[in-house]
């Protein structure tokens, strides 16, 4: 120790002349860094109330809560959080996390309340000094995810490899690829709420991620029975709700279902779903059809204890989905599995019986304690231009359910099909294959009155058609059919500038001066298709009541104004699988509050 | 009663004829009863630890006879508390175990996950995470400096150094989005890239602590009270250091290395030029002086890696869904050096979405409980606290 040691410290005293460090308002003055984790804000109209940001807080600082002005639609669940600030860590993991990214927080700090209560609030609803503050923390970028937004990658057969048959195109995940996409999902439960039969995807979803494909397949039947069907071509209305779709791609939900299904083979379906020895309650139910609504009631039906006996027009059942749809998108084998799982129930499939000739509904309704019709819509619509009455203008959905029934049908060289929707590209391809296997070459071109923004058909749809050869050139207007000497020679168009009105209402404008001709030896319609209700003799159509569409008017459970007659599927609601699904269960079930007390 | 007499019965110099003798074993039968023995209590808040512990001290005149722990006053359960949370959710917990130094408890545990699940994180988030663990431990030194310099009554100095860390807080802030839990270590990278300017600021901070530094050494350093009160005092023998598992600079002031940073390497420190810092004389002024030394050269690692570091770059690598994130069966641990040792996690996962048990290594447990407890005794009073922070102990992550 020296004397420098008792002296040093002194030299401390030269800072006594300098500018304090310290500043005097440290709260007013001093605004938080651009990336600070403050107060939070929603942009709330952004938000689709998934409740992520709920899952992920350790705190369980966030609720969500119903929101005054934010309806429940599809795609949102008409929630909104609500945070606790007397419980939150600002971490900003619900901010990382969200789905839609309108979860943020500012970077402001302070904020005074005599009233504790206050500090739980609904950012974006309740209107903070902080709300346009545009700095604070955002989710970060250079890939930084917290799940992943590309979808894995289907395995398809090749556009040249499929065009040259009806073989499946979709090869089907493997485990490792069901589960990497499985693990996308943030178990949100928007589809749920879409999905028209209410399935349980994220439950499904789990077991698949849990590799428990017999809870997978417990869940899929507990609203739908066609899970073969369905995760082949089912209209997936839940993927295009999908909160990672947001962001990223949504799940592939569809093929996941698919997934479930094909791991599990039939002989086992008894014993996972435990449908065994179900005791009969001596009630009959005839079912008039044998498409998804009609085996889906008579499937939750037979589970109830009725004996449900379908009646089905054609040699063999499936409707629309054996009939409507072409093989390379469901395999026979498929429909055949889901069928026989539910006729290993009890239920009667009694095909080439057509209601109302070989029997009449009076008989059903002697014979039957109750009725359920999904019959379906098997009649294709014409366009009515000049020259739809030639015999080679054909209705799409005629020449499908010929395909299937192995018919030789008319295959020209050169086609044009008209129509946006899924069935146009269903024939549209179909036909393709058929010129493949007979000329060689493809060349089918597909107009519709929609642009390509607006086609009804599935994306995927068009893309493929196209990749097998089929010219899809949409927005044109049909005017007429050439017919030369006795034959088609094609068909004019004009071009369509919009197709609804400012309403919504369909009311197509077209541009006279923009015209073109298609080029075609056989023009098939495909513009939607009507029911062929006539099994409903004069007796009874009276009796029903029918909504200014002329649909057939039911209550909620499917009932009909004849209270022993329940209707359902495309002729109600629809048209698709998964509405006839739903349609089905909830006919089941009311079929069932009907005949219970009896 | 004559000042002769009074010296007598208050300064006994080197006879300790009025001493209890001790036990083989070394300990001391005490006697309450005999009234020769105080119990003082000594915290829970004290300015001489940072957070709350306390010391129950038998003290015979103003000697300290026997000192025990007691701590508790900050338990949270965290380890528990994990094994209800899914991983992602321990994120945001794990932080708060050491207060005044989150960042390896995130780095800790994010690593354990990252090793049982197999994920490679990005060279430019591992820099990131680098430097984010250096910044951590310059500001956790210039807080010990503050305690240090505070314990023996040194407040000026305990101003600077909370001025600088300040600084640093600041950058952290910046960085991170928070100052004290930066919460930016995050399984699979970390949460940001740095912002614009932010070397030039950050460089410009380690100008003003290396002034400070220098103020610091000569009014703390070469300082007659300071030498007086801390050379020749508390002092470790380097035997102790594996008897008691003491690590970082109570270790290396006691001439034995222990450094997790150049004896097991991590994240990028094999890139680095790194030399230990050691001291031989092991009393209180030899580890204050290597703590000084070190942060010097934790200011000399940060420039390193700022002229090292990538500038962009992805920050997080491709993991399982955060919500679902599953662990593979599988045990590790993962350690990393921080201001006071070695700082490490053990994870113990059943392949499910939670952990099934985390274990969090603090070198606090070590020095503040078991080493203390054996330094402290025949200590006087007053040197009690300045004794507590030369072990540089958090409390915190005594009580996980």
């Amino acid at each position: 120790m020296s004397l420098g040691d008792t002296l040093k410290p002194f030299s401390a005293w030269k800072h006594l002349f300098k500018e304090p460090l310290s500043v005097k308002k440290p709260l007013t003055e001093r605004p938080g860094a651009d990336r600070y984790r403050g107060f939070h804000k929603n942009e709330i109209d952004k938000c689709i109330g998934c409740g992520t940001c709920e899952d992920i807080c350790q705190n369980a600082a966030i609720d969500l809560v119903p929101v005054e002005g934010i309806d429940t639609k599809e795609g949102d669940s008409g929630l909104r959080p609500q945070i606790d600030y007397g419980r939150c860590c600002w971490c900003a993991l619900c901010v990382d996390v969200c789905t839609t990214n309108s979860l943020t927080l500012s970077n402001e700090y302070t904020w005074i309340e005599e009233d504790a209560d206050k500090f739980r609030f609904i950012p974006g609803a309740d209107n903070k000094s902080w709300d346009h503050n545009e700095k604070g923390w955002k989710k970060p970028e250079n890939n930084y995810e917290f799940y992943a937004l590309e979808r894995v990658e289907m395995q398809e057969r090749h556009a040249e490899e499929r065009v040259q048959s009806f073989i499946e195109i979709i090869k089907g995940y493997s485990k490792e690829k069901a589960q990497e996409e499985a693990d996308r999902c943030v178990a949100c439960g928007i589809c749920t709420a879409t999905c028209p039969a209410h399935m349980g995807i994220p439950e499904y979803i789990k077991a698949i991620r849990e590799d428990d494909m017999e809870e997978g397949l417990r869940v899929l039947y507990e609203t739908n029975p066609l899970p073969e069907i369905c995760g082949r071509i089912c209209t997936h209305k839940c993927e295009t709700v999908c909160a990672v779709g947001h962001k990223g791609d949504p799940l592939s939900i569809r093929w996941l279902k698919r997934y479930i299904a094909d791991q599990v083979s039939l002989d086992k379906y008894k014993e996972i779903l435990g449908s065994d020895g179900i005791e009969n309650n001596g009630k009959k139910i005839a079912i008039i059809g044998s498409g998804p609504a009609g085996l889906s009631a008579a499937h939750y039906l037979s589970l109830m204890g009725y004996s449900c006996t379908i009646f089905e027009k054609l040699p063999e059942p499936g409707g629309m989905m054996r009939y409507g749809i072409p093989e390379y998108r469901l395999p026979y084998d498929q429909i055949d599995k889901d069928i026989k799982y539910i006729e290993s129930l009890g239920v009667k499939i009694q095909c080439n019986t057509d209601i109302g000739k070989d029997i009449t509904l009076a008989q059903l309704e002697k014979d039957y304690d109750a009725v359920f019709a999904g019959t379906g819509l098997h009649l294709g619509r014409s366009t009515r231009i000049p020259g739809t009455e030639h015999e080679n203008v054909y209705m799409a959905a005629d020449l499908l359910r010929e395909i299937t029934m192995g018919k030789e049908i008319h295959v020209a060289e050169k086609i044009v099909v008209i129509g946006g929707g899924n069935v146009a590209m269903d024939i549209t391809r179909s036909l393709a294959r058929k010129q493949k296997e007979i000329y060689g070459k493809v060349q089918v071109i597909t107009t519709s009155l929609e642009s390509e923004d607006i086609m009804p058909a599935d994306r995927e749809e068009i893309v493929e058609s196209r990749e097998e050869g089929a010219i899809i050139n949409p927005g044109w207007g049909p005017q007429s059919i050439e017919i030369q000497d006795g034959k088609v020679k094609g068909l004019h168009v004009t071009k369509c500038l919009s197709v609804f009105d400012e309403s919504g209402r369909f009311s197509p404008k077209f541009d006279e001066a923009q015209k073109d001709f298609f080029e075609g030896d056989m023009v098939v319609e495909s513009i939607g298709q009507g029911a062929d209700m006539s099994y409903i003799s004069e007796e009874y159509k009276d009796k029903l009541e029918y909504n200014e569409r002329g649909r057939v008017v039911v209550n909620k459970e499917f009932q009909s104004s004849i209270p022993w007659l329940f209707l359902g599927g495309d002729i109600i609601q629809g048209p698709d699988v998964i509405h006839g699904i739903a349609n089905g269960h909830k006919a089941a079930i009311g079929i069932d509050n009907f005949l219970r007390d009896k | 009663m004559s000042k002769k007499d009074k010296n007598k019965l208050f300064n006994w110099g080197d006879d300790r004829s009025l001493f209890p003798e001790n036990n083989p074993d070394g300990s001391i039968d005490i006697d309450l009863s005999s009234h020769k023995f105080v119990k003082v209590w000594h915290g829970p808040q004290h300015p001489g630890i940072t957070g709350n512990m306390s010391l129950e001290l038998t003290i015979l005149g103003d000697e300290v006879m026997e000192g025990r722990t007691h701590v508790g006053y900050l338990h949270r359960g965290f380890e528990k508390l994990m094994e209800r949370r899914k991983y992602i959710q321990c994120f945001p917990i794990v932080c708060r175990v050491a207060v005044p130094e989150p960042d390896f408890n995130e780095y800790c545990f994010a690593s354990a996950m990252e090793e049982l699940t197999g994920i490679d994180v990005p060279e430019t988030a591992q820099w990131l995470r680098n430097l984010v663990l250096e910044m951590s431990r310059l500001q956790s030194f210039q807080m010990w400096i503050g305690g240090m310099a505070g314990a023996l009554g040194s407040g000026i100095v305990g101003q600077w150094a909370n001025y600088c860390r300040d600084s640093v807080l600041d950058r952290f802030e910046e960085l991170t989005g928070g100052r004290i839990y930066h919460m930016y270590i995050i399984p699979g990278g970390v949460r940001g890239l740095l912002p614009d300017g932010f070397k030039q600021r950050m460089e410009q901070d380690l100008k003003m602590i290396e002034s400070f530094m220098k103020d610091i050494e000569t009014v703390m350093f070469n300082n007659a009270v300071f030498k007086k009160r801390t050379v020749g005092m508390g002092y470790i023998d380097p035997l102790w250091v594996d008897q008691f598992g003491i690590t970082g600079p109570n270790a290396r002031a006691a001439g034995v290395l222990r450094d997790v940073r150049i004896e097991y390497p991590y994240l990028k420190y094999e890139e680095l030029n790194i030399e230990p810092v050691m001291g031989k004389d092991s009393d209180i002024y030899t580890r204050a002086d290597v703590r000084r030394r070190e942060l010097l050269q934790t200011i000399d690692l940060i420039r390193q890696i700022l002229a090292k570091m990538p500038n962009d770059g992805d920050i997080r690598a491709k993991t399982p869904n955060v919500l679902h994130w599953k662990v593979p069966e599988g045990e590790t641990y993962k350690r990393a050096e921080c201001t006071r040792g070695e700082y490490g996690y053990y994870m113990v996962s059943d392949g499910s979405e939670y952990p099934r048990r985390i274990n969090v290594r603090g070198p606090s447990y070590t020095h503040a409980v078991a080493l203390l407890e054996k330094m402290i005794v025949n200590t006087n009073i007053s040197d009690v606290a300045g004794l507590m922070v030369s072990l540089h102990t958090y409390p915190p992550e005594i009580e996980r």
